[in-house]
């Protein structure tokens, strides 16, 4: 794409708009002109009659569309006024590929288009097979004229690989500085460096718009979302400051008497410096004697730089007892592991892996100062259909074992004892965790209980008056006779009618009670499921999901093939940096409030997002309303406060803080948008959906919904062109590939082969999810690794995720944010074969092995750091999985091949995007 | 012709039994002007050195409803090899086995010095003893250790192939697993919630499903000792149980200010029948509890946690204001029902300074244990327990346990005779039989009773219900027979049976009512009456009972029992007043009589030590009393004694026959500590002590603050109390036996 290349003499709005691109090809290929480009280019090089199906001929269509004329041709040549607004195809074009399987009987006018005869000679079909053999620059030798009524060239559409390498080149090379108020951070995928100026950094929020619409009108008119994607407690790069703790003494924060939002650079001081007025709500508010502080000429306070929270955009504040529970201070968090002995957890190894890892991993708790002991205490228990607590007190010469099988009524066993520090405890730790796999060796006990499990751990926590984390280690469906009991409901045949949402719904109330209960203990629940059946992960995931906890799926579960995964999550989870029992308030300027959350947590009002676990992974999508008029001078302002206890057991708030501009032209939304944070919202919005809609219906209303984005801009912000054309905002070019792939994502549109257990678990994971992880999740990277080069540190740029693209000759890195495939084609070099995996021929490959051998050279080396340095950029271990061509194991790959058709009928990027014009058109006319 | 004194006694040294009459009015209107009926004190076990068992099985008579014993009182055919049944005349052949029978070649049975006899039969498997302690963890540490120690002694005192079982509870309970290696493992419960026994042996893995019979029944009990984890030899688990012993730790959980601590007593106990039951049904087991307080939480809670609300008193009894009261009792009494019908014993040890609950316990002990086995003290650190409960496992001249478990009493009589209940430590086994008498007299309405721990002080009293009518009179020189089958597994696993066969002649009321007059026993009729007494206080209000007993007792001497604390409340809590009562309906007939009538001994210079009346009067400065109340043991020294000691003249060797006075009371009290369960309470005081108020609110009280000065100084102490004194009692007593309402 070059559309940002271009000089936009003809553009109203300042900023280059991205137009229905493909008729341009200068951003790929050889015949690239940078610059001005005013030769109109003929959007279609492919031949129709290849892919027409051969619908019956004479066929009239609906009169909203007429048969396309030769005006196709004028749309095309509107783009030869150096314009962007690149004419789209019309419709009939579009349309003579045929019916596409997704969205059969969506085109009312495409039988009558079909019908017409192709205009142009078939160009040579296998070209399309070996996207490095396209030739794209040759359709701009093609007039236009012949070219209407052919297929779209993947090429000619937004391409995200381009948008991303564009985003990497222009923002890329300096810091981005976070004072300058509404304008847009760079991309997820370009790294950068942040710099705190007023305004949290990118990596704790970004926003879908940083014009917000001064007027609810405005906002509805537009249908963009107004929505900011949260991660208060995010991992910063080792180059950029983590927050500074502030303390402003006995009396706590300063606050806004009226709205209680805490002291940030948006508040405004007055008199001298004698009281300051709010920024949110305008209130005025004393400044307490100890705060006081004169005021320089310019109105601002003299100490201002000195003072985190008067300059910065985050920080945290120390908390005084005021804030804590019951108005003491927190006891240090414990973390307790309930690992399932049964039958099934004993014979798939687990057992014995996390009793080994254990030993080592207690070490490395989580600790605010690297070089003191972790404040942290550690308990165990194990169960199957009864729990067996331990006692692990120092003084003991061999643990003890203390059964409870009345797991209808679940109460700790023991007080003192069950949760020790790992440092005294040692020596009974290490031996119980000895012995436990050894005394469950030969047991017979298939069945297992899982509400008690987390009951008891909850009790524990609450005898112990303290917050902490469960680390549950669970094999199979909780049948036996207790609280929590499910059966199994596993029906596949409800997929896809109106009572699919059941699927997605827990199938008892017990666990969303249990939930509630967690949450007021500060208990956050991790789940690792190993399961070999269905499990019942909607209903299971409850409790994690609602505590801030995390789940984990290792599905057929063995020891020595996904050892490695499970142990690499496991540590990263018990080591994260985490919150304990926090809450989370989104404080807003007056004109707009947050209305709506999406992520793991729990909500007992409509204003507080209660976490037990707040970890630097969890996301938190806010969604914003109107309910008065914003004003262009201030902007708008949003303050989101965590009080979380820290896991040396310190209460704290971190403060982040967001302003952003506020517009009264359409046009200045679209063009401080982020396409990826959309879609992030987007996912969750349509993942909770499905709960308690059809699934059909949350696909057509996030359709709807883009289509009225795009159909609203094309109206007002697009220069006056045809109404045939696709006209789409620089901005959200993208929008519509990576709403496929939204649409097209196992949740919305499940293939046949996708367990009902993964779609809750993807469901789940989604809704907990960053931007970047999001974005990786719907629009994998494909790294083609033969193209490698190793003298550098630059990743060779990454292609589209389609087949057309793959070359037989290459291998290729594909990395969707919870996987990793290395696809070998079939024609791959001999040496690039040898140097990756020490195998002399493509049919050599062991595709069962899961990691790459250890090669003493450049290229295999080079390789592995990249794969290394994937897999620390996700919060969760990628395994890695080697595809060969034509093997079957490609099925599964392909299916991350998102701009494809897929096996279960997702449309092609290109279908989608017909589709999508389609849509506008109907709402434009 | 012997006395009667000696007959008596000839009989009680055989058989065990003293009868309130030894010779029984021939009708039933005669028996019931007699006023005590005819009853007899009957001790199963008494030990006899002199017989030894005999290895067959007992020879039966063949009549389906009779089925009793041959007998030295039945008539033997040696020719016809025949032998009639004394009770109901059947005639019945002898069995193969007796071929050789003949006047010269008798078996021992029909030797008339086996009138008692004891059988070892074969009858299953023989089942170790089960020891299950039920241990209390809310104690003091010092207490707590006393105990500890205790407990590890004990193990060394077990049969090393018995059963032994550990359950500790404070505000949970834990049932100890014993045979595991490694890491300790127990079974916990939380103390609140009552569970079925179905779910305590599903909890405790003792039922599999799949492998439990159709109808969810609990394993066989040889099954279950394979696969019964919590019962285990002790000498397999000896160092492990040692170990577990010493590891235990008081309740780690906190008792805020102002509170008890949580003890579910309750529920422990609970899960200990439910344990015994699901693994070792009808087999003999003892249910050891050792508690240091009252249950505060759960079912059978006696008391709450808050320290303001004091347990309940005899007055919130009789005002109707002990809440628990009667929820725990019912707890309780399905509990020991539940234990008895499988045959286990559930024994109390209960040491502290406030009251434990005894009064709703009691009826674990009394229904199932047998004498001694409630055990009351202050602290678990005393002599008085450790002694105790040491002497539990004492062994008798054949170097077995004194104990017997399971035991089933069956009654057989002859014809005029019926018998119309028991009161001692026994269930009715609901046996409706020929010989039941419709009246019912403690535990009646059957003709069997278990006794499902047996000592051999264990007495009951049995009473009987003449039924021969006046007008069909018995022939002269009849007899009436009443034959005493006991069963029961002895210590060293043997089920054995013994069989007591007794007979007195009837005699006419009217013409010979000299002769029943001196065939009266009047020690026996005293217990026989007292413990009519005490069951009836045990279940009527106090005033009322005394007023049945005044009415009863008229012609008897019952000033003692009356003061007594089994009828009289005042000044003993209800859970002394239950331990009390539990003890004198086991002892047998010496103990009881001392229990209602203390006895007093004076050590003086002027003569050997002399018994002397339970006076006031008695207790004079140059003397030193010795008072045995069965519980207490109390040793007094008078002023002037008092005051040599502690000039300490003992320790001058010219006054060593002084040192002689003072070790004399010394050396005698020794001896009953020797041989008493449980040990009494042991107290020497002297003149002007706090402790002799023991003394003085037993001896009658003759010299009154009200009297004193007319009874003059010299001759006694004087008692402060509003109690009317002997002689007022028998004045009193006159008056009313002469008055015509009487």
């Amino acid at each position: 794409m070059n559309v940002n290349q271009q000089p936009h003499m003809a553009s109203p709005y300042g900023q280059p708009q991205s137009g229905y691109q493909g008729y341009q090809q200068t951003g790929y290929g050889n015949q690239h002109v940078p610059g001005g480009y005013p030769t109109p280019y003929a959007p279609y090089n492919g031949p129709a009659s290849t892919y027409q199906p051969g619908p019956p001929q004479g066929m009239r269509g609906p009169p909203t569309s007429g048969p396309p004329p030769v005006s196709g041709t004028q749309a095309y040549s509107q783009f030869g006024q150096g314009d962007t607004q690149n004419g789209p195809p019309p419709m009939a074009a579009l349309q003579q590929r045929g019916p596409q399987p997704g969205y059969v009987g969506q085109y009312p006018g495409q039988q009558s288009y079909v019908a017409q005869p192709p205009a142009q000679a078939p160009a040579p079909a296998p070209k399309r097979l070996d996207p490095d053999s396209i030739p794209s620059p040759q359709a701009s030798d093609i007039p236009p004229v012949q070219k209407t009524r052919h297929r779209i060239d993947p090429d000619a559409i937004p391409s995200p690989i381009q948008v991303i390498e564009d985003d990497k080149l222009n923002k890329g090379n300096e810091p981005f500085v976070t004072g300058v108020r509404g304008q847009v951070p760079p991309l997820v995928t370009t790294k950068f460096q942040v710099k705190d100026q007023g305004n949290a950094s990118p990596r704790f929020i970004r926003c879908t718009a940083y014009n917000m619409p001064c007027t609810s009108d405005m906002a509805k008119q537009s249908q963009v979302p107004l929505a900011a994607v949260i991660k208060p407690l995010a991992t910063l790069p080792l180059d950029e400051n983590g927050p500074y703790i502030v303390d402003h003494g006995e009396s706590g924060p300063i606050r806004c008497n009226r709205c209680k939002a805490y002291m940030c650079p948006y508040m405004q001081f007055i008199e001298g410096g004698r009281r300051f007025q709010c920024g949110f709500c305008s209130c005025v508010t004393e400044v307490p004697p100890h705060y006081f502080q004169h005021l320089d000429h310019t109105g601002k306070r003299v100490d201002c730089y000195d003072r985190p929270e008067l300059s910065m955009g985050s920080y945290e504040f120390l908390a005084t007892v005021d804030y804590c529970k019951n108005n003491k201070i927190p006891q240090p968090p414990a973390f307790i592991f309930l690992i399932d002995v049964s039958y099934n957890a004993v014979k798939n190894g687990m057992v014995a892996i996390v009793c080994q890892e254990l030993k080592t991993l207690l070490d490395y708790l989580p600790r605010e100062n690297p070089n003191v002991a972790s404040n942290i205490r550690v308990g165990f228990v194990t169960y199957n259909k009864v729990l067996h607590f331990y006692n692990v007190k120092a003084s003991l010469a061999q643990p003890q074992m203390m059964v409870v099988s009345d797991v209808a009524d679940m109460f700790v066993p023991l007080l003192d004892g069950f949760l020790v520090n790992v440092a005294e405890s040692r020596v009974v730790i290490e031996s119980l965790l000895d012995q436990i796999p050894d005394m469950f060796a030969d047991t017979r006990e298939t069945e297992t209980v899982f509400g008690p499990v987390i009951q008891a751990g909850l009790e524990a926590l609450k005898a112990a008056d303290c917050a902490g984390k469960l680390f549950v280690f669970h094999s199979s469906l909780p049948i036996a006779e207790a609280p929590g009991k499910l059966k199994n409901r596993e029906d596949k045949k409800l997929v896809g009618t109106d009572k699919e949402k059941s699927l997605f719904q827990a199938q008892v109330s017990f666990y969303s009670n249990l939930a509630k209960e967690c949450v007021a203990q500060g208990c956050c629940v991790d789940l690792f499921l190993f399961p070999n059946q269905y499990v019942d992960v909607a209903t299971l995931g409850v409790v994690p999901t609602s505590t801030g906890g995390s789940i984990y799926k290792y599905t057929y579960f063995q020891g020595q093939a996904d050892q490695e995964r499970f142990l690499n999550d496991l540590r990263k989870d018990v080591q994260k940096q985490m919150g304990f029992d926090a809450v989370m308030r989104v404080r807003t300027s007056t004109g707009i409030r947050p209305t709506d959350f999406f992520g793991s947590f729990y909500m007992s009002n409509t204003t507080d997002v209660e976490l037990a676990g707040l970890d630097c992974d969890k996301t938190v999508t806010v969604e914003f309303k109107h309910d008065d008029k914003l004003s262009e001078e201030t902007g708008a302002l949003m303050q989101c406060a965590v009080l979380y206890t820290s896991c040396s057991g310190q209460r704290r708030l971190r403060v982040h803080n967001m302003a952003v501009n506020c517009c009264t032209q359409l046009a200045d939304l679209y063009r401080n948008c982020e396409t990826d944070t959309i879609i992030n919202y987007f996912a969750k919005y349509a993942y909770r959906g499905v709960l308690n809609n059809p699934t059909k219906n949350v696909r057509d209303s996030l359709i709807n919904q883009c289509a009225q984005i795009l159909a609203c801009y094309r109206k007002n912000c697009a220069s006056p062109s045809s109404a045939g054309q696709l006209i789409l905002p620089e901005c959200m070019k993208l929008l519509p590939v990576y709403l496929n792939c939204v649409l097209k994502s196992d949740i919305l549109h499940p293939g046949a082969d996708i367990s009902l257990d993964d779609r809750a678990y993807l469901r789940q994971l989604v809704s907990a999810m960053d931007v970047a992880e999001s974005h990786a999740f719907f629009y994998p990277r494909l790294l083609p690794v033969h193209k490698l080069n190793v003298e550098g540190n630059a990743l060779p740029v990454a292609v589209r995720d389609s087949e057309e693209r793959l070359s037989k000759g290459g291998v290729y890195l594909l990395e969707t944010g919870l996987n990793l495939f290395l696809w070998v084609g079939a024609n791959a070099q001999q040496e690039l074969l040898q140097n990756i995996f020490g195998a002399p021929a493509f049919s050599q490959i062991d595709p069962n092995m899961t990691s790459l051998p250890i090669l003493d050279n450049p290229y295999s080396k080079r390789l592995r750091e990249i794969i290394e340095s994937f897999r620390a950029q996700r919060s969760r271990y990628m395994k890695l999985m080697v595809v060969k061509q034509e093997d079957k194991l490609e099925l599964i790959f392909k299916h991350f091949l998102v701009e494809d058709k897929n096996n279960s009928g997702g449309a092609s990027y290109v279908d989608f995007l017909c589709h999508m014009h389609k849509e506008i058109r109907q709402l434009l006319s | 012709m012997t006395t009667y004194q000696e007959f008596i006694q000839q009989n009680e040294d055989r058989d065990g039994v003293r009868c309130s009459w030894n010779l029984w009015p021939s009708s039933r209107l005669e028996a019931t002007r007699l006023v005590v009926p005819v009853s007899c004190l009957f001790t199963p076990l008494k030990e006899r050195p002199d017989l030894p068992p005999v290895h067959y099985e007992p020879v039966l008579c063949s009549r389906a409803n009779c089925k009793a014993v041959l007998n030295p009182l039945c008539q033997v055919d040696f020719r016809a090899k025949i032998w009639a049944c004394n009770f109901c005349f059947q005639r019945n052949p002898f069995p193969p086995s007796y071929a050789g029978i003949s006047e010269v070649n008798q078996p021992a049975e029909l030797m008339p010095q086996f009138s008692t006899i004891e059988y070892i039969v074969q009858r299953g498997p023989p089942t170790p003893l089960i020891f299950l302690y039920v241990v209390d963890t809310c104690l003091e540490e010092e207490d707590l250790q006393a105990l500890r120690e205790s407990l590890q002694m004990s193990l060394s005192l077990l049969p090393p192939n018995a059963l032994v079982g550990l359950i500790t509870f404070g505000r949970m309970i834990q049932v100890h697993e014993l045979s595991c290696e490694g890491i300790a493992k127990s079974y916990v419960f939380r103390g609140t919630k009552e569970l079925t026994p179905k779910q305590i042996q599903e909890m405790l893995g003792l039922m599999k499903p799949g492998v439990s019979g159709p109808h969810g029944q609990p394993l066989a009990p040889h099954d279950a000792a394979a696969s019964c984890r919590f019962l285990q030899p002790v000498q397999k688990v000896d160092m492990n149980l040692t170990d577990l012993l010493g590891e235990l730790q008081r309740d780690p959980w906190p008792v805020p200010q102002g509170k008890r601590p949580l003890r579910s007593t309750g529920i422990a106990l609970s899960i200990a029948v439910g344990l015994l039951e699901g693994t070792f049904p009808n087999t003999g087991a003892r249910v050891m509890l050792f508690t240091g307080g009252p249950p505060t939480q759960g079912p059978g809670m006696v008391v709450g946690d808050e320290l303001k609300t004091p347990i309940r008193s005899w007055h919130d009894i009789q005002k109707d204001n002990a809440r628990h009261l009667k929820k725990a009792t019912k707890y309780y009494e399905a509990l020991a029902n539940r234990a008895a019908v499988n045959g286990h014993s559930i024994d109390i040890y209960a040491c502290a300074l406030d009251q434990t609950g005894l009064l709703e316990m009691k009826c674990l002990s009394n229904l199932t244990g047998y004498v001694g086995h409630i055990v009351m003290g202050d602290s678990f650190n005393t002599s008085l327990f450790k002694q105790t409960f040491q002497r539990v496992f004492s062994k008798d001249y054949n170097g077995e346990f004194r104990m017997a478990f399971g035991g089933i009493l069956e009654i057989k009589t002859s014809r005029e005779l019926k018998v119309s209940g028991a009161i001692g430590p026994c269930v009715s086994l609901n046996s409706k039989g020929s010989c039941v008498s419709e009246n019912e007299l403690g535990v009646g309405g059957t003709c069997q009773w278990k006794i499902c721990s047996l000592s051999p002080s264990t007495t009951l009293a049995l009473y009987f219900e003449v039924v021969n009518q006046h007008n069909a009179p018995i022939p002269q020189g009849g007899r009436g027979a009443i034959q005493f089958v006991t069963q029961y597994q002895h210590s060293n696993m043997q089920k054995r049976i013994r069989v007591t066969t007794i007979a007195r002649n009837w005699a006419d009321a009217q013409s010979q009512i000299q002769h029943i007059e001196a065939s009266f026993d009047q020690e026996a009729a005293a217990v026989l009456m007292a413990r009519l007494g005490v069951f009836r206080a045990e279940s009527e209000e106090g005033p009322d009972v005394l007023r049945w007993l005044d009415r009863q007792l008229i012609r008897l001497f019952m000033f003692h029992l009356r003061r007594s604390p089994f009828l009289q409340v005042f000044n003993n809590s209800p859970d002394e007043s239950s331990y009390y009562r539990h003890h004198f309906v086991c002892q047998d007939l010496t103990q009881s009589l001392i229990m209602i009538q203390p006895i007093l001994y004076s050590y003086s210079f002027y003569g050997p030590p002399e018994p002397v009346l339970l006076d006031s009067s008695s207790i004079l400065p140059d003397r030193i009393l010795l008072m045995d109340t069965f519980f207490q043991l109390v040793i007094y020294h008078g002023e002037t004694i008092s005051q040599w000691r502690k000039a300490r003249y003992q320790d001058m060797a010219e006054y060593e026959n002084f040192k002689q006075l003072l070790q004399a009371p010394l050396d005698d009290a020794q001896e009953i500590l020797q041989t008493r369960f449980p040990m009494p309470r042991y107290i020497d005081t002297e003149h002007g002590g706090s402790q002799a108020r023991f003394l003085l609110s037993k001896v009658n009280p003759s010299q009154t603050h009200n009297n004193l000065y007319a009874w003059g100084q010299e001759s006694g102490a004087p008692i402060l109390t509003d109690d009317v004194s002997l002689q007022v009692f028998m004045d009193h007593l006159k008056k009313l036996a002469v008055s015509s309402s009487a």
